[in-house]
Order: structure tokens, then C-alpha cells, then sequence
């Protein structure tokens, strides 16, 4: 325990708490994002239904279903170390971060594919059909958000494998298990931006 | 614990002499000291390019600076004062120091994470500090778009990443202050027996954290925008250059209030000390706060009157600008009441405090000038609103900071600075200012434009007043510089509470010891138990 607490109760709750908090900020980070995605959406309704055809729905319906079940793995490992079960933590922890390395790979390919289509402002952005500034525009917001997410998801993944490594070296305990804890509350955080990012971007006009 | 804290009590101080030993530490209080000599160090630069404007301005003709170097000064010194003082300079030196005292805690939550901010202070001021070596910016603090994005061929992007890192520190603080505070007070102290300073500490804190991610973020676009010449805000690319506006007064006008809240808990403690009252209507105080944070939140369309915004979101900016009008004359109200028939004594923390008081007063009655929309758009952008934003961001926030400094000096460095050098110093300071910036609400009012380094002739008796009363304002403010340190060395060696004050961190010696208490103080008594003398 740090010698700044009373005890180690009161170490768990301010470091939960402060979780929270800087969650809080995260949230109002990706909300000038989504501010910015609405306002132009709802100045150009057509041109955003246009771009997001562009978007490769498969696989980013597969990514959201990785990280459905990279949730659950993360649910799991919190449980498995309120039981006190080091070992079983430390895989599911490690799956997790797999799962989030398997989205990021194919996060990879689906820009690589935009890539070659032309899509991406400032680099080769080349677009035949109407709306040609406002088409650019939604790819800009397209790489940017998605972007910082997966930048979130990578750092979430590093976490979880730090994390894994601590538990298999029984760092952890039914009684201390605060980071393994906190790295879930991230965890699922980062999900949940996904969750709205999905729609936004790939589902806009299939809806 | 402690076991080294015998009666010859070893203090934070005597815990390490080397630079090392500074450079690692994760003791608030040194932490404190180590972001003073920072933030003291910016307030300096920021000052220097304001020197230099004024004394272009001193005469008539643009005869000193080129029009665009002169831009370059202007956006120095906005970003400067504005992010490396105003917005750190009360809660990360003074709250620094102070939550923890006073709220009977051994430190913050996370030393660590505190320690990391004030690197990332650091590394922002070099990144800003670098980019203007570089050659300067011209856009203005506000880096308002497309100019910022498109079209200045200076250090934008540098600058940017400046204001972004340093953006992080103060979230981290925030965080810092917010756990601190929910889960580490003494045993006894109740959120109605917390010291104002503490509230207003804590609603600072809450604002860092829900409009500082929004202005980093946003600077990001910007920088992007830049880079790759692709963007949101530039309307030739099917941006909106109004969005950037929103994004950025959502963030900085509550900013405004991160720089003026921590000046209202200081004037708050060292008002009733030296009145010796308990302060009039604790809880209004309480409550006034946190209503000027969250209405803070809902009025930064008052800054784009003239931006082509809809007419009806005008209206309801300039209603609501008025409506943050009522608790902060809740607040002068009841400083007042405080004072009244209190047994006053006029030490240089309570000159500075009443100064603050004054000049606050002056600055938000102004305000109310600005927030009616018709008389805004005759002084937009005039000099009239740089004295408006002076007299409460200068007058209000660092003659605070300064009373603040005096008030605690004997807890922070366990001397006693002379009392009679103080004293002045406050009152050149108060001379220096009036001097400098009430001349500016006439200029403005005679419709001479901000951001402009020439004017006619016939505006030259103002602008020398003002040029003027810089120069006292100079000197006003180096002269603590140097009784402060000479006091380290030469003041008389202060016990622990000099100016009997009520307290937590009075109760601790002066200085503190590593852990800032031998035992862990239980609180049985409201906040500010003073008792007024009978005479
Ligand atoms: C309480 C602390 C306050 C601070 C620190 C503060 C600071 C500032 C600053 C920095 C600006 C200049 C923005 C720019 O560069 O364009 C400004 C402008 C303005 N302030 Fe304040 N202000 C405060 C209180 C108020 C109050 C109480 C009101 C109204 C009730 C008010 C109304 C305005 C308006 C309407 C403007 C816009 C002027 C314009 O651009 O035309 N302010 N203030
Ligand atoms: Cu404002």
C-alpha cells in the first residue's frame, strides 16, 4: 500500500474513483469527434449516406463482434480474480489483449483497402461522384476517429498484457486485485466508443 | 510513521538538498515549490512581451515593431499568461501545497501521477517557449480557423502541441485534486466544514477535466488540418470555421473561471483571517461556486456576438452571460459582510485581497457591458474588452496569487517575508494597474481596436497613461521577487501559525514535515471559528 493512504480500502477507492474521472475526460475527448461527425451530418445527410457505402461493412461488423467477445473475456478475467485465480487470469487477460491485436490487424487491412481506393485525405484522397468536399470530409472524420480509438485500443492491449504477466506471477489476489480491475474499466470503456463509432460510420445509410 | 519528527522537527526541506532530490520527489509540497519557480519563470517572459507592446504602444506611430512582429508578441503573451500562468498558477502552486494541509491528508492520491504533471508542464513550456525562439506565431491565443489551419506560414503546429501537453498536466491535477479530496479527508471534516479554498479548488478541478479534453482535441483538428491540409473548419473544404468557435469557448470561457475560482478561495481564507469573522454565509459561498462553474458552462456564445451565429442563440448567451452575473456578486457581497465590523488589519495578504476584491468587481461589472448584445458589438474586439478580461484575469487572479503567496509564505518556507516591503509592493501594484488598464476602457469606448500596434495622434495621451502605469505595474511586480528570496535567507523565523489563523495547515509546523502530520488531526469545529476581538 502507498504510504499516502490509511488503508488499503481507501487506496482501492480513490484509484477507482480517479478511474472514473480521467474516463470521464475520455469521453469528452471523443465527443468533439461525434459533435463534429453530427453537425455534418446533419448539414450533409447525402453526402455522409454516399461516403459511408465506402466503408468495408464486413469487417467491421467482424471487428465489433471481437470486441463484443473481448469484453467478455475482460468480464471474465475480473471475475476469475475476485476468486483469487491468478493463472486463469492471466489467460483470459491474455486472450483479450489478443482480441483487441486481431481488431487492430484488421482495422490495418480495412485502411490499407482505403488506401488503394483513394480514400484518404491528405494523402490521396481521389473521388469521382457529387459531393466531392463533403465526401473528403467524412473520410477525414472516418480516419480520425477511428484512429484515436484504435490508438485507445492498443494502449488498452499493452495494459491487459502488463497486466497478464502480474497476474501470472500471482501479483494479484480475492483481496488485491485493483489494476486487473481498472485495466477492465478501460477495457470496456473502449468498447463501448466502438460501439457508437459502428453505426456512425459504417451503418449510416444501410440503416 | 515519522519516526524522525522529534521536537527538532526535520521539514520537507531538510529531506534532500540535492537537485535530484527535487527532481524526484513526490512530496506536494515540493512539487509545489518546483511548479512556483516554473510558473514565476513564464509569468516573467509573458510580462517581457507585454513590456515590448507597450512600449510600441507608447507612441502614436508603429515606429518600434513591424505590425507582424507585433503579432508575434501578442500571441506570446496571450498563450503564456493565459496557459503557463493564469490557468496553473493557483491550483498547482498553491493547491499543491495546500489541499492536502488542509484537508489533514499525508499527501494527494497519486504522488506520482502529480509529479508526472508537472513534467508534462515543463515539456509544454519548452515546446511553446522553442516555438517562439523559432520565429514566433501570429494567430492569436485563440488560433481561431482557417487562419490558424491554412493560411500563417508560422509555428502553429508547435505551439499547439505546446498547449496540448500542458492541457494534460492540468487534467491530471484535476483528477489528482477530485480523488483527494472525495476520499482523503481528516476524520470530522464534513464537505460543510471544508475551508472555500478547497471548494473552490474542487470546482476548479471539475472544470479542468470537462473542457480541457475538448480544447486538446480540437487543437488536434487544428494541427491536422494544417498537416495535411484536409479539415473540418476551413469552409473551402466544406468545414465550418463557427464549429471551431463553439469547440473553442466551450473550453475557454469556462477557463476563464479556472483562473478566477482559486482567486476567490484565496481572498475567502486571508478575508476572514484578517477580519478576524468567521466568513459571512459559508454555504452561499459554496454554492456560489459551484453555480459559477456549472452556468460557467453554458454561456461562451457571448464571444461570438458578431460571428454569424444564429440571432436567438445570441440572445440566449447574452440572458445567460448575465445570469453568472448573480453569484459572483453573491460572492462580493458577502466578502463584504465579512468585513463588516470585523477587527481588520491590513497586512500585505489582506491589501492584496481587498485589491482583488475591487478590481473583480470592476471586471465583472464591465463584463455586463459586453454580455448585452447590442453594446457588444460597438466594443467587440476593442480595448475596452482587453480591460474588461484585465481587470478580472489580472486584477482578479494574480493580485490573488500574489496575497496568496504573502498569506502562506511563512508555512511554505518558515520565514517571515518583511511586512512593510510587502505592504508597498501591493500598493504600487494596485497603482501600477489602474493606471495601465483603466485608460483602456476609455480607448476602447473611443473605438481603438485590439491587436493593432499603431493609432492616431489623438489617442496618444491614453495610450502614454497606460504605457505609463506599466511601468509602475513592472516594478510593482519584481519588487516581491526580490524581498521574497531575501527573505529565505534574512526574515525572521516564523512559528507555526504567524497570523493565528484557523486551519488544518496551521496546525502543522512551518514548514511541514514529510508527511505533513505527525498524527492524523481529527476536525470537531466548523470552518473559519474566528472570533472577532473585543475592543
Ligand atoms: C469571472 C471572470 C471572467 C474572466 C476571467 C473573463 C475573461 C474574459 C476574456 C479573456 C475575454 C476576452 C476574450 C477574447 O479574447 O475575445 C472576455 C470577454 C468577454 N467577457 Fe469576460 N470574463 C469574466 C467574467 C465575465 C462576466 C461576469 C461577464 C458577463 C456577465 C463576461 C462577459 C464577457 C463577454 C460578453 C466577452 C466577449 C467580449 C467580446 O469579445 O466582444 N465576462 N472575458
Ligand atoms: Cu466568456
Amino acid at each position: 500500500m502507498a504510504e499516502q493512504f490509511d488503508d488499503p480500502k481507501q487506496e482501492h477507492e480513490a484509484s477507482t474513483l480517479g478511474m472514473w474521472v480521467f474516463l470521464g475526460t475520455e469521453i469528452l475527448f471523443f465527443g468533439v469527434l461525434f459533435a463534429g461527425y453530427i453537425v455534418y451530418r446533419f448539414i450533409y445527410p447525402e453526402a455522409f449516406a454516399e461516403a459511408s457505402r465506402h466503408t468495408n461493412i464486413v469487417l467491421g461488423t467482424i471487428n465489433t463482434a471481437l470486441l463484443l467477445t473481448s469484453s467478455l473475456t475482460m468480464a471474465l478475467a475480473v471475475r476469475s480474480i475476485q476468486l483469487g485465480k491468478n493463472r486463469l487470469t492471466a489467460g483470459l487477460l491474455l486472450l483479450t489483449s489478443l482480441l483487441g491485436m486481431i481488431f487492430i490487424g484488421i482495422k490495418g487491412f480495412e485502411y490499407y483497402e482505403e488506401y488503394k481506393k483513394q480514400l484518404v485525405p491528405g494523402l490521396n484522397f481521389t473521388y469521382e461522384g457529387p459531393h466531392v468536399p463533403q465526401v473528403r470530409l467524412f473520410f477525414y472524420l472516418y480516419f480520425v476517429m477511428t484512429g484515436v480509438h484504435a490508438l485507445h485500443l492498443i494502449i488498452g492491449s499493452l495494459a491487459a498484457m502488463t497486466i497478464a504477466v502480474m497476474a501470472w506471477r500471482k501479483s494479484f489476489s480475492a483481496r488485491y486485485f485493483t489494476p486487473v480491475e481498472l485495466t477492465g474499466l478501460y477495457w470496456h470503456f473502449v468498447d463501448i466508443i466502438w460501439i457508437f463509432l459502428y453505426p456512425f460510420l459504417y451503418l449510416v445509410s444501410r440503416a | 510513521m515519522n519516526t524522525n519528527a522529534g521536537p527538532q522537527h526535520r521539514s520537507y526541506i531538510d529531506e534532500g538538498y540535492s537537485l535530484k532530490s527535487w527532481l524526484t520527489t513526490h512530496d506536494h509540497k515540493r512539487i509545489a515549490l518546483l511548479y512556483m519557480v516554473s510558473i514565476t519563470l513564464f509569468f516573467f517572459i509573458g510580462g517581457a512581451a507585454a513590456t515590448i507592446m507597450r512600449l510600441e504602444l507608447a507612441t502614436a506611430p508603429g515606429d518600434l515593431v513591424t505590425s507582424q512582429t507585433y503579432n508575434k508578441f501578442f500571441t506570446a503573451h496571450g498563450v503564456i499568461m493565459v496557459w503557463f500562468f493564469l490557468i496553473p498558477s493557483i491550483p498547482n502552486v498553491m493547491g499543491n501545497f495546500l489541499v492536502p494541509l488542509m484537508i489533514g491528508a499525508r499527501d494527494l492520491a497519486f504522488p506520482r501521477l502529480n509529479l508526472a504533471s508537472w513534467y508534462l508542464y515543463t515539456l509544454g513550456g519548452i515546446f511553446t517557449i522553442g516555438a517562439l525562439i523559432a520565429g514566433g506565431v501570429d494567430t492569436g491565443w485563440t488560433f481561431y480557423t482557417p487562419y490558424s489551419s491554412m493560411f500563417s506560414n508560422t509555428n502553429v503546429i508547435a505551439v499547439i502541441i505546446g498547449v496540448f501537453i500542458v492541457g494534460f498536466s492540468s487534467i491530471f491535477t484535476a483528477i489528482n485534486f477530485i480523488v483527494t479530496i472525495h476520499k482523503m479527508r481528516a476524520p470530522g471534516l464534513t464537505w460543510f466544514r471544508l475551508p472555500l479554498f478547497i471548494w473552490a479548488n474542487y470546482a476548479t478541478s471539475v472544470i479542468m477535466v470537462m473542457a480541457t479534453p475538448v480544447l486538446a482535441m480540437t487543437l488536434s483538428l487544428v494541427a491536422i488540418e494544417r498537416i495535411f491540409q484536409v479539415g473540418i473548419f476551413d469552409p473551402a473544404l466544406g468545414g465550418d470555421p463557427l464549429l471551431f468557435q463553439h469547440l473553442f469557448w466551450f473550453y475557454s470561457h469556462p477557463a476563464v473561471y479556472i483562473m478566477v475560482l482559486p482567486a476567490m478561495g484565496v481572498a475567502s481564507e486571508i478575508i476572514t483571517c484578517f477580519s478576524r469573522k468567521p466568513i459571512f454565509g459559508y454555504r452561499f459561498m459554496a454554492y456560489a461556486i459551484i453555480g459559477i462553474a456549472v452556468i460557467g458552462f453554458l454561456v461562451w456564445g457571448h464571444h461570438m456576438f458578431v460571428s454569424g451565429q444564429s440571432m436567438y442563440a445570441g440572445m440566449m448567451f447574452s440572458l445567460l452571460s448575465f445570469l453568472v452575473a448573480i453569484p459572483s456578486a453573491i460572492k462580493v457581497f458577502n466578502w463584504t459582510a465579512t468585513l463588516y465590523k470585523g477587527s481588520i488589519s491590513f497586512e500585505a495578504p489582506m491589501l492584496y485581497a481587498l485589491g482583488f476584491v475591487g478590481l473583480f468587481m470592476m471586471g465583472g461589472l464591465t463584463g455586463l457591458f459586453l454580455a448585452s448584445l447590442a453594446l457588444d458589438v460597438h466594443l467587440t474586439d476593442t480595448y475596452f474588452v482587453i480591460a474588461h478580461f484585465h481587470y478580472i484575469m489580472v486584477g482578479g487572479s494574480v493580485m490573488a496569487y500574489l496575497g496568496g503567496i504573502h498569506y502562506w509564505w511563512p508555512k511554505m518556507s518558515g520565514r517571515l517575508y518583511p511586512e512593510n516591503w510587502g505592504r508597498f509592493a501591493a500598493i504600487v501594484i494596485f497603482v501600477g494597474f489602474n493606471l495601465t488598464f483603466f485608460p483602456q476602457f476609455l480607448l476602447g469606448y473611443l473605438g481603438m481596436p485590439r491587436r493593432y500596434h499603431q493609432y492616431p495622434e489623438e489617442l496618444q495621451l491614453l495610450n502614454g497613461l497606460s504605457s505609463a502605469g506599466a511601468a509602475v505595474l513592472a516594478v510593482g511586480y519584481i519588487l516581491p521577487l526580490f524581498y521574497l528570496l531575501w527573505s529565505l535567507r534574512y526574515g525572521k523565523v516564523s512559528d507555526s501559525n504567524p497570523w493565528k489563523a484557523k486551519g488544518l495547515e496551521w496546525k502543522t509546523p512551518s514548514p511541514p514535515i514529510k508527511g505533513n502530520f505527525e498524527e492524523t488531526p481529527i476536525v470537531k469545529e466548523e470552518a473559519y471559528a474566528y472570533s472577532p476581538q473585543k475592543s
